[in-house]
């Protein structure tokens, strides 16, 4: 086998670029699976039940089919409905989208960890209900939550390189470019499967420390 | 829909074979890796356990798709080993969610009482026959709700082979889009595809660990998940008259709850 | 019975560390032995982080008799049954069974610390009954007596079986063989467990606390099954309870434990109504 390192050097601005787009891309569908989890989480304990079952069958769905598939979907079907994104934009919507079903969940088992008798203190206080949220429950939430939601940056870390189909240049995609450019693929490949385990091991290290930390 | 022919239906047909193929052998690879790195994970030899964690930690922080494209780019041109893109795509699903199954495993190992490794040496069993006979199948119904999980993922993650060329359901979606030229009806199509497959793929694991519990006397408990949250809100269903009087109370002594 | 010949030590010393260590002398003031010297600590020390739970301690029990453990909690007492069951190892010191090193084996001359194998060897003569009971929940009442019978000491099925249903007999469950341990009581686990046990046809049956974990009414039945078989079999009993009756009932010898070592030991008659450490009748007045 050859290596030849003078390709890995010849990589390296791509892959720096595309290094910046996978952060760029995770940054934003984090905040997006953060947020948009949480409201299907609160739209799941809503007492009506037009609200409580399409969001809970919508979910469900989404969680069980891939994401490479809703990302075909949202970057072909979405422009035939007269919504024209950027392959960029498309990509972290259906990250965020995809991952958010998952945070919903965390927050389910966050906010349901808390012991009910919490809530019979809020109401015994005649706390108002924003407040017993605001003060009292997800305060002590959050600790559960932090370290699960962690785990699923590193999983929506692992997935991105999927937007690289519909025509991202992230990691995989200036590899991609840079190997049919070249013709060399040993390099920018190895080069990028290293780098993502560089990233992801220390990260689960360091969540695994918070966890320590948080819960309990 | 209309749009689609009979012949660009029998290519979805054919792809959701494929689908069912790749799963279906990923799964039985990963199933391999799972328990014997798992296993190797609470062995009392130090290097064992660290060179199968080491095995963990490397296919936990891979991206799939990039393990699929290094096995089927660079194993090739680096090698010399030209893997079919079939089985390039279950070597990399196989290891990458046997490392993932591995901790299921490790964990409902560790989650096996102590008292009862103390009683299989007690009445002197070798190791192997405490792992064999006590350990493995009582964590073996603790794994199952876990595994489906990752089936789950797994499922989800062979039609990343539709970007090497495999013809699996969402390569059959590009064809067919091609052919169209109208995306919305084929996507819909197979997203709908790949659901019943996990809601079948869910069911099916519903029986496995019904029979598990069954297999060390208990009912299975009432979980929510993608069927019973489908069927009726969080009111799940009652397991059954069946698995109840399976495994019911005891003539003379409650059957619970008395431990 | 003859409950002094049980540890062959001096009768009583105020300090722990010195019962029993004797270097022998008390070998040969024991008139009243009546089995061989079955099971032999030499100064057994085992210490759990900086807490010395056992120290330096010597205790010989004799084929046949019922030693039963008494004392307040994290005397030690339960340490003595899992060392024996080499659940555990020592710190320091030995343990003999039958005259072989249970905790040791020799390699030449020297005295190296037991293999697995070796262990797994001499324990075959060892049952255990534990607090939890234990059972195996895959398994149904009848294999989990007959499993290790088959798959350690190579009986054939038919005879283990055979065994099998003769000992449920004896504790009373012939009827519930083809259930699981889920679908029983605590004290009918317990009593399975108890037949488990002593399908191996063990020398040693060790009682960890074995009716602690029961509901009061179930402990009865319990009982009078290991009575049944301390005053029906020869099998020689090392027993921790708090049931200071049944102590009473089935023992030879009585030894008072506290912080890691024996303070006095004797008959039952002796220890329960006239105890002569001042430990021993504080104990017994907040436990009797």
């Amino acid at each position: 086998m050859t290596f030849d390192w003078s390709a890995v050097g010849d990589f390296m601005p791509m892959f720096w670029r595309g290094v910046v787009v996978t952060l760029e891309v995770l940054a934003l569908g984090s905040l997006m699976a953060f947020a948009l989890g949480l409201v299907w989480a609160l739209a799941q304990r809503s007492s009506l039940k037009v609200v409580r079952w399409p969001v809970t069958a919508v979910t469900e769905f989404v969680r069980n089919t891939p994401l490479l598939v809703q990302l075909f979907f949202l970057y072909y079907v979405m422009p035939e409905w007269g919504i024209t994104l950027t392959a960029m934009v498309t990509g972290v919507i259906g990250l965020g989208l995809h991952y958010s079903t998952y945070t919903a969940e965390v927050y389910r088992a966050g906010i349901d960890g808390v012991p009910a008798g919490q809530w019979e203190a809020a109401t015994a206080l005649s706390l108002p209900r924003s407040r017993t949220w605001i003060a009292v429950i997800l305060p002590q939430a959050i600790r559960r939550v932090v370290p699960a939601l962690g785990n699923y940056v590193i999983a929506m870390l692992k997935d991105s390189p999927m937007l690289f189909a519909i025509g991202v240049l992230e990691m995989l995609g200036e590899a991609r470019q840079f190997s049919s450019e070249t013709f060399q693929t040993v390099e920018p490949y190895t080069v990028v499967g290293i780098a993502f385990i560089l990233i992801a091991y220390p990260a689960s290290l360091l969540l695994r420390a918070l966890e320590r930390r948080l819960v309990r | 829909m209309s749009d689609i022919s009979w012949g660009l239906w029998e290519l979805l047909l054919n792809g959701v074979w494929i689908t069912v193929q790749l799963t279906v052998y990923s799964a039985a690879l990963g199933v391999v890796v799972a328990f014997g790195i798992g296993i190797a994970r609470t062995h009392h030899l130090r290097i064992v356990r660290f060179l199968s964690g080491a095995y963990f930690e490397i296919f936990r922080g891979t991206s799939a798709l990039i393990l699929m494209f290094w096995m089927f780019f660079v194993l090739p041109m680096g090698f010399g080993w030209q893997l079919i893109p079939m089985w390039a795509a279950v070597l990399t699903l196989g290891l990458t969610y046997g490392a993932y199954g591995s901790e299921v495993v490790r964990g409902a190992i560790a989650a096996v009482s102590p008292g009862q490794r103390e009683a299989g040496i007690a009445l002197s069993f070798s190791p192997t026959q405490q792992l064999r006979k006590i350990v493995l199948p009582q964590a073996w119904p603790e794994m199952i709700p876990p595994f489906n999980n990752l089936l789950i993922e797994l499922l989800k993650g062979t039609a990343l082979v539709s970007i090497l060329g495999v013809p699996d359901i969402a390569f059959g979606a590009q064809l067919v889009r091609n052919a169209t030229t109208q995306s919305a009806p084929v996507y819909t199509i197979i997203l709908v595809m790949y659901f019943v497959l996990a809601f079948v793929l869910t069911r099916g694991m519903r029986v496995v660990e019904r029979h598990a519990k069954a297999g060390i006397g208990q009912a299975p408990p009432k979980r929510a998940g993608l069927t019973t949250k489908l069927s009726i809100g969080k009111q799940s269903r009652p397991i059954g008259p069946v698995a109840r009087t399976a495994a019911g109370p005891a003539v003379d002594a409650p059957a619970e709850g008395d431990v | 019975m003859s409950a002094d010949s049980t540890p062959n030590t001096p009768k009583n010393t105020a300090n722990g560390q010195e019962v029993a260590s004797g270097s022998g002398s008390g070998e040969s003031t024991n008139p009243a032995v009546d089995g061989s010297e079955l099971i032999r600590f030499d100064k057994v020390t085992k210490r759990f982080g900086s807490h010395t739970v056992l120290d330096a301690l010597d205790m010989k029990v004799y084929s046949g008799k019922h030693v039963t453990l008494i004392g307040p909690s994290g005397s030690g007492k339960t340490t003595i049954l899992r060392l024996m069951m080499t659940l555990l190892k020592p710190d320091e010191g030995t343990i003999m069974l039958n005259g072989e090193y249970l905790t040791h084996e020799k390699k030449g001359d020297k005295l190296v610390p037991a293999s697995d194998k070796h262990s797994r060897q001499i324990r075959k003569n060892i049952g255990m009954v534990f607090q939890q009971f234990n059972l195996f929940p895959n398994m149904k009442v009848l294999r989990n007596i007959t499993e290790a019978p088959v798959h350690v000491l190579g009986l054939d099925k038919d005879a283990a079986e055979e065994r099998a249903r003769e000992l449920l007999d004896l504790v009373g469950l012939s009827a519930h063989l083809d259930k699981y341990p889920t679908q029983l009581s605590g004290g009918q686990q317990q009593r399975v467990a108890i037949a488990r046990a002593l399908a191996m046809r063990p020398q040693v049956l060790l009682l960890d606390e074995v009716t602690s974990a029961l509901d009061p009414e179930l402990v009865a039945g319990v009982l009078d099954v290991l009575r049944d078989i301390a005053h029906t079999t020869d099998i020689t009993m090392l027993c921790v309870t708090h049931e200071m009756n049944f102590a009473r009932d089935i023992s030879d010898c009585v030894m008072m434990f506290d912080a890691g070592r024996v303070i006095e030991f004797g008959p039952p008659e002796q220890i329960f109504t006239d105890p002569e450490h001042e430990r021993t009748r504080e104990f017994l007045s907040a436990v009797l």
